[in-house]
């Protein structure tokens, strides 16, 4: 069968087969071209991508194997959902150990992009946290990775985007909890100096930080926005029994992007007015907390047909201050800055992988609608700043990078083409190896 | 707490409501050839909450071992609630037309060697007093068309016999459930191009529980395909022949 394709941006398209694999004692088909695992797609550019090729796909392969609920150890597929294992563990106390932006990705997409989310400074990257997985390759060889056993395979494996052969299955440490609620605080800064100071200090005594930035404003008011930080909330708590759910819905793709630069501007304006107060405090459940965005199904066909872009960086401390200053203005100058806009300070825990996109430093993570040509260049020239400040662009956001600037960031590209297998490849890889 | 006997438990459709059962803290007795993938789906199923699960190997071609397993499950569980039968095969339409052998073959699976399961599970569920037996058919089995007609008379015959069978059990408490999927997206249809009709074997699942629980006799699932085929049936013999389906 083939489809046409598209990850969560909706740029690039690509045309590919689709083969689905059922259960994990099936061998890798045998097919012509290359294959690459596809898990929920929800990668936003092309390394989910295999124009011409095959995708694996993983969803089928949802089953748990080991759950241990004192130790809090999961062992399961690969295709199994990260809103999967929550639904299971928080009701037995237990918790992801780190947490991308959405609860629907596989787990197997968390290793090969090797996630991180609002904990880095104190947890690392999702890669952190594994005890073993299998590693599939092309050959028929079943691999059992640890840190102990096949290590370089495990390394080559976490962030290795799918390349170094299917992930079957996986077993991950939770982190205990003792509610599914969190304990928050949103506190407005007006210039991007507040915010590395509150992050400097929200680090030490919060588990979960995040801000959200004001892109359209310039000058003075350059990087305000709301700082968020939270703790899982204690046994003593007086937690709600529930949440008020709310489900919304993108129905249909209109037939232009509805972000313009007109509302992203009243968006971002009203977003940072909404809160009046300097502080506020809330008690808020996991699920609106973690996964905002989760909320309003198919999110991305705001940005219509074209697809939009989105760009994630980092920028090392001794640069973080100048460079995002840098990236953020530029951005506000081209008017076409983003919908939503996240700063975060990563931790300096290393991730196990040898691929990995997370390493100290300040992390800004936009998203621009597709208008061609001016929205390529804009990259392009973000692209330079960050590589002149020693940072890095996170592949499971980008469709554009060139080989050149990724080969830069991620200069562990050689010793990792020995791991890929030799049927497996993507969009993606292609265009930075070309 | 129910107790379930699924057979063809590896199948799509049958895992995804085996794990319906599973939330609900049911008791699970799972058959199917496969004993590797029935091990992981027992995994599976037992962390998502079955109350307890365990596994038979049958070939349901191997007509001399249906007593032996339906022994084996009625002894683990004493009594059973609900039994979901659900293995099948999709037989290579034009290869069956080409040979009588592989055409037996693929009936034997899909009518004949069912039957025979039937007729046992059926006194069994007769002698109890109780219980329900949900089959699951095809909407094939309403029309027989050129481009499915060994699988839908197959799956025609299983409707009729579970049809009478419903009938027979009525008086004894026993009800018999006949279940009509349309278009399902599982390996048995991995070639086929999908559309809007096509349905996730977990859609499927949730109609065959709701069934269950409510003790109905016929079930389209989802739910327009009775629509469609009251259409499909209706339509004359002769202008039948002149159409492509």
């Amino acid at each position: 069968m083939s489809t046409v394709g598209a990850s969560w941006g909706r740029f690039p398209r690509a045309k590919q087969k689709v083969l689905a694999v059922q259960y994990r004692d099936q061998p890798i088909p045998h097919v012509n071209g290359y294959l690459l695992p596809y898990g929920n797609g929800r990668s936003y550019g092309d390394c989910c991508l295999n124009d011409g090729g095959t995708l694996l796909h993983t969803r089928k392969l949802d089953r748990f194997i080991s759950f241990d609920p004192i130790q809090g150890v999961l062992r399961c597929e690969a295709g199994v959902l990260l809103s999967e294992i929550l639904e299971l563990c928080v009701a037995h106390g237990w918790f992801l150990p780190a947490s991308p932006g959405t609860q629907y990705v596989t787990l197997g997409g968390a290793i090969a992009n090797d996630v991180h989310g609002k904990n880095h400074h104190v947890a690392g990257t999702f890669g952190c946290h594994l005890m073993s997985f299998e590693l599939l390759r092309s050959d028929g060889r079943r691999l059992l990775c640890t840190p102990r056993e096949h290590p370089e395979w495990f390394a080559a494996s976490i962030g290795g985007l799918g390349l170094t052969g299917l992930i079957t299955w996986a077993e991950i440490q939770l982190k205990r909890i003792e509610n599914p609620w969190l304990e928050t605080q949103t506190h407005r800064f007006s210039n991007l100096d507040e915010f590395f100071s509150l992050s400097e200090i929200s680090n030490r005594d919060y588990e979960y930080t995040v801000a959200w930035v004001d892109c359209a404003a310039e000058g003075k008011s350059l990087g305000r926005g709301l700082f968020m930080r939270g703790n899982h909330a204690p046994a003593c708590a007086a937690v709600p029994r529930d949440y008020g759910r709310r489900q919304w819905a993108m129905p249909v793709s209109p037939p232009v992007s509805l972000i313009t630069p007109l509302t992203l501007k009243a968006f971002n304006w009203l977003y940072y007015h909404r809160q009046r107060q300097p502080v506020t405090h809330a008690l808020t459940h996991y699920v609106p907390y973690f996964y905002p965005l989760d909320s309003i199904r198919n999110w991305n066909l705001i940005y219509g047909p074209r697809g939009f872009l989105q760009y994630q960086c980092v920028i090392p401390p001794t640069t973080a201050q100048a460079g995002i200053a840098e990236i953020m203005g530029r951005v506000a100058a081209s008017g076409r800055g983003s919908f939503l806009a996240v700063l975060k300070q990563f931790g300096d825990r290393p991730s196990p992988g040898l691929m990995s996109f997370p390493r100290p430093g300040t992390t800004l993570a936009l998203d621009f609608p597709n208008a061609g040509e001016s929205t390529f260049r804009l990259l392009s020239e973000l692209d330079e700043v960050v590589a002149n400040a020693g940072g890095a662009v996170y592949p499971a956001k980008d469709a554009r990078m060139s080989g050149k600037h990724y080969k830069h960031y991620f200069p562990n590209w050689l010793k990792f083409q020995d791991f890929v297998d030799p049927k497996f490849s993507s969009s993606f890889w292609r265009r930075v190896m070309e | 707490m129910r107790k379930v006997l699924i057979i063809g438990a590896t199948s799509a459709i049958a895992e995804a409501t085996a794990r319906l059962f599973a939330v609900r803290g049911d008791e699970l007795f799972l058959v199917a050839r496969n004993p590797i993938r029935l091990e992981a789906i027992q995994k599976d199923l037992e962390i998502r909450g079955a109350h307890e699960v365990a596994t038979a190997m049958l070939d349901i071609n191997d007509l001399n071992r249906h007593a032996e397993v339906l022994d084996a499950a009625w002894s683990a569980m004493h009594e059973v609630d609900v039994v979901l039968i659900a293995h099948g095969t999709l037989p290579d339409q034009k290869a069956c037309e080409n040979s009588a052998a592989l055409t037996l073959k693929e009936f034997n699976t899909n009518a004949t060697s069912t039957i025979a399961l039937l007729t046992l599970i059926a006194n069994r569920l007769e002698s109890q007093g109780k219980g329900t037996l949900a089959v699951i058919s095809s909407v094939a089995g309403d029309r027989g068309r050129a481009s499915n007609y060994i699988y839908g008379a197959a799956k025609a015959a299983l409707t009729a016999f579970t049809s009478g069978l419903r009938q027979r059990l009525f008086r004894s408490g026993v009800t018999v459930i006949t279940i009509k999927p349309g278009f399902v997206d599982t390996p048995m249809t991995s070639e086929f191009k999908k559309g809007l009709l096509w349905a996730a074997p977990a859609q499927i699942a949730k109609g065959i529980v709701k069934a269950i629980d409510r003790r109905q006799s016929v079930v389209y699932l989802p739910w327009f395909w009775r629509s469609i085929m009251f259409v499909i049936r209706h339509i004359p013999e002769t202008l039948f022949v002149r159409i492509k389906l």
